[in-house]
């Protein structure tokens, strides 16, 4: 097996996460597709660490681990406030700029 | 110390060396085929779960397969922290907020905007194709492997690196990790609107509004009976209306004190009469 199997899996993962923030309306899914193609695009780094034999790859997928962390908390908290206002977690109903 | 050494050999034994050509090992093709369908199934599982729950439970399934594919692919220490960071807390963050939010807050399926889901649809299946294309299509350098790079083990490698080339992103990461705590706080800080209502004054108002001060009376207890149905009698002989939870005389199963009263006297009658006995 080669390695662009690797290649191959996290290109289908990063287009389903990016699937389910076009398609779903719940804000925490939504959110939870954003994950899944931070995930595939850390797992094409760790791939490409290993073809070229050279880690910083993996340093940098690291440093989206990180990145990703800090993301979600704030993410999350902004979700909470909104639900908290307008109790609902849809996508949708943050509509209030509208005119 | 034999924990340490023996999850040690494990990792290297799981972490198999390619070969010359840039292939990988057999036992590697294995795992990847076995986990591959899986991950893409899972991922697919957020696209079409109606339960939010059920979509964060195959993202989780998802992060820990990618967990193994690192540890397969010489990458041990992020293979630990993606376990440790994106399962143990991302994923567990994404929970407790589905739990505070509610967990049947389901989708709407009502259209906002026209056709947006075919787009969506037609968008996602030619973004997988445009990368698979490109990615099957391109040429690679035969992969050199991380045996040379992992000589000091895998964790010291990239520990060399994140402190020698990288020092300043990593005390930048840090500064941007110390904001979104702070923000994270401010943002769920409630900001009070009316004054705070404590112990005092809601003592004060419980005795202004002339209500019971005391717990409310137990139901009646008899021995023959469900008692929790049956209104206690008070000193004088009259039940106790209150005395019977709310939800009983709402539903209106509570019963009357003399219907009990008449079943519980009617078998002593008999068992204490004389003919009976005889």
């Amino acid at each position: 097996m080669s390695l662009t199997n690797y290649l191959v899996l996290a290109s289908l993962l990063f287009a389903i996460g990016a699937s389910t923030v076009l398609l779903r309306r719940n804000a925490i899914v939504v959110f939870m597709g954003v994950e899944l193609m931070l995930n595939a695009t850390n797992l094409l780094l760790v791939t490409f660490a290993r073809m070229h034999g050279d880690l910083s790859g993996q340093v940098i997928a690291f440093f989206v681990m990180v990145v990703a962390a800090a993301e979600v908390v704030i993410g999350l908290a902004i979700i909470v406030q909104i639900f908290r206002t307008r109790r609902s977690a849809s996508v949708d109903d943050v509509n209030l700029l509208k005119s | 110390m034999t924990f340490t050494s023996t999850a040690a050999t494990t990792l290297a034994g799981v972490a198999t060396a390619l070969t010359d050509g840039g292939k990988t090992s057999s036992g590697e093709a294995a795992l990847f085929w076995v986990l591959a369908p899986l991950m893409v199934l899972a991922a697919l599982g957020l696209v079409f779960a109606r339960k939010a729950v059920y979509a964060a439970m195959s993202v989780v399934f998802v992060m820990i397969s990618i967990a193994f594919l690192y540890i397969a692919q010489d990458a041990p220490f992020l293979g630990v922290v993606q376990v440790v960071v994106y399962t143990g807390a991302i994923m567990m963050l994404f929970l407790f907020v589905l739990m505070l939010v509610g967990v049947d807050s389901s989708d709407s399926l009502a259209e906002t905007l026209k056709g947006q889901r075919w787009i969506g649809i037609i968008f996602g299946l030619g973004l997988a194709g445009l990368l698979v294309t490109v990615v099957v299509s391109s040429t690679f350098p035969v992969a050199v492997g991380l045996d040379e790079a992992n000589g000091d083990s895998n964790p010291v490698g990239v520990a060399r690196l994140i402190f020698g080339d990288y020092i300043f992103a990593f005390e930048v990461v840090g500064v941007l990790l110390v904001t979104a705590a702070l923000g994270a706080l401010v943002l769920t800080h409630r900001q009070r609107l009316t004054r705070h209502i404590g112990q005092k004054e809601r003592s004060d108002a419980r005795l202004a509004s002339g209500h019971t001060l005391t717990p409310l009376p137990a139901p009646g207890v008899f021995s023959r009976s469900n008692a929790m149905d049956v209104p206690a009698l008070d000193p004088t002989g009259a039940p106790l209306e209150d005395s019977v939870s709310r939800v009983l005389r709402i539903r209106g199963q509570e019963r009357e004190f003399g219907v009990v009263a008449a079943e519980i006297e009617a078998p002593t009658r008999t068992a204490s009469d004389p003919e009976v006995q005889r």
